[in-house]
């Protein structure tokens, strides 16, 4: 394949990460799972910068996000799958 | 090729038969008051280092002996060749003289009450003299990867810290620690959120158990009497956020990326606490502020330091060189003259993650030898004392 659009750490994770600099709405984007191998496809519902996260299934509010396979946070705003997901809908559980 | 336990580097042997990548005559401080003679002395006579610092006055307790701990462990550091100590009066001064000639190293202590700072600089000019030239005389000898002592820490980190640069560490650490290396990482508080998967990783639960308590206490003592609402804006920091990282537990799991795969530490160090139970990995109980973290872990006798940053840390440190990768693509492109390794060939699927353990085992190596970081090339010397709490 291709230089990947974005990576996955595991395969139980709930988001991704962009590592291409210019992603925007709408873009067909392939994605890699680095635990498998297995590669992945997703429409980006927004433009997402390097490095930030996107929403590999729909995520509601209070539902724990996974990434590393681990628990990384819980979504305060309601993201699809395919969103651009930060500070703005995510937030530690520690403090 | 050959193999990595055969893989030699050129290092200064010791008189105590520790191993030093650098060969500075430090010029020392004991106290804030000092730092200008120090100054004074590194001005006059060439191949000196002075490491100025703030603290050192009215200072007690455990942040007293932290203060010598990291003023001897700097001293005893085998990148020093020589050292010179001044402090404002001769008794503090003389316990950090003891302190670093445990080693059998030379040093040399002044103090400038009943002399003045001009008499005291023009004496310690003349052992700083006697000391350069001694030093210059000092060749490289053959050394192995098992009389290395590598720490690492990350900073400005963003999510390709955790997909790859801190990895690639990870890798290096998987690789040496079979071969006798002495490793530390630290950053108590930013392994906030991947804390029970650290203590997993501890040798056994004992220690596990060790860290979790040091963990602990940094949440109990430090985080939460001086909290105001949340950290949110300083774990993870607006450049981790703007390299996007959201949460403290994110950054957590990116950041435990630097210890590999396969290794377990072996015992839970005190800040500057040099480590005690022979080859392996050691966590050092730190603040994630890179200065701080790297001054700590230099103090406890560390010589290389490799650290991982995604939107760009351009810290150095006097005494131990510090080797930066990033796998940042625009990190990379934008402030080349801070990196020593570029990974971000493994985003893009054009370099494996061994790859690039080999690849950062090779400029560790180079540094090793004599190479100049980065962060030294750009004279990038912080040296930042931990201060536990406000003096008497």
């Amino acid at each position: 394949m291709s230089a990947p659009d974005y990576l996955v750490h595991g395969s139980e994770d709930t988001v991704g990460v962009v590592v291409v600099e210019s992603v925007k709405a709408n873009a067909v984007l392939t994605g890699l799972d680095m635990s498998t191998g297995q590669t992945l496809h997703m429409d980006a519902l927004a433009d997402i910068p390097l490095g930030h996260k996107i929403a590999l299934k729909d995520l509601a509010v209070g539902d724990t996000v996974v990434k590393y396979g681990h628990d990384i946070g819980k979504v305060v705003a309601a993201a699809k799958a395919g969103d651009h997901v930060h500070v703005h809908n995510i937030k530690t559980k520690r403090w | 090729m050959t193999a990595l336990a055969d893989r030699e580097f050129f290092g200064y042997r010791r008189e105590n038969g520790r191993v030093g990548i650098r060969s500075h005559v430090a010029i020392l401080p004991l106290d804030d008051l000092s730092n200008a003679a120090c100054e004074k002395v590194a001005n006059n006579i060439d191949g000196c280092l002075a490491l100025p610092h703030h603290y050192g006055r009215l200072q007690f307790g455990a942040d007293l002996d932290l203060h010598f701990r990291t003023l001897i462990g700097t001293g005893k550091n085998p990148n020093v060749a020589a050292c010179i100590v001044i402090g404002i009066e001769p008794s503090w001064t003389q316990r950090v003289v003891e302190g670093i000639a445990a080693t059998g190293k030379p040093v040399a202590g002044f103090a400038i009450e009943r002399n003045g700072e001009i008499k005291t600089v023009a004496q310690a000019c003349h052992k700083a003299q006697e000391y350069v030239q001694w030093a210059s005389e000092k060749q490289r000898e053959s050394c192995k990867i098992s009389d290395l002592w590598v720490s690492t820490k990350c900073g400005e980190s963003d999510t390709t810290s955790g997909l790859a640069s801190c990895p690639t560490v990870g890798n290096m650490i998987d690789k040496i620690d079979p071969l006798g290396a002495m490793t530390c990482f630290g950053e108590t508080s930013e392994l906030t959120g991947a804390e029970e998967v650290c203590a997993t990783r501890a040798a056994t639960p004992e220690i596990g158990e060790k860290f979790l308590k040091t963990w602990q206490a940094y949440m109990d003592e430090v985080i939460e009497p001086h909290k105001t609402s949340d950290l949110s804006d300083s774990q993870p920091t607006k450049g981790n956020i703007a390299g996007g990282l959201t949460t403290i537990e994110e950054k957590a799991f990116g950041n435990l990326q630097k210890i590999g795969k396969k290794t377990s530490f072996i015992d839970v160090l005190e800040p500057a606490e040099e480590p005690g139970q022979g080859a392996g990995l050691y966590f050092m109980d730190t603040s994630s502020a890179a200065a701080e973290c790297v001054t700590l872990q230099a103090a406890a006798g560390f010589v290389v330091h490799l650290f991982p940053t995604g939107q760009g840390n351009i810290i150095g440190n006097p005494i131990e060189p510090v080797i930066k990768l990033t796998a940042n693509p625009r990190t990379a492109r934008e402030m080349p003259e801070h990196m020593d390794l570029d990974c971000s060939g493994i985003l893009r699927g054009e370099m494996t993650l061994d790859e690039a353990g080999d690849a950062l085992i090779d400029i560790t190596i180079r540094t090793c030898n004599g190479r100049l970081t980065a962060a030294e090339s750009l004279k990038h010397r912080e040296f930042v004392m931990t201060k536990l709490y406000r003096s008497a």
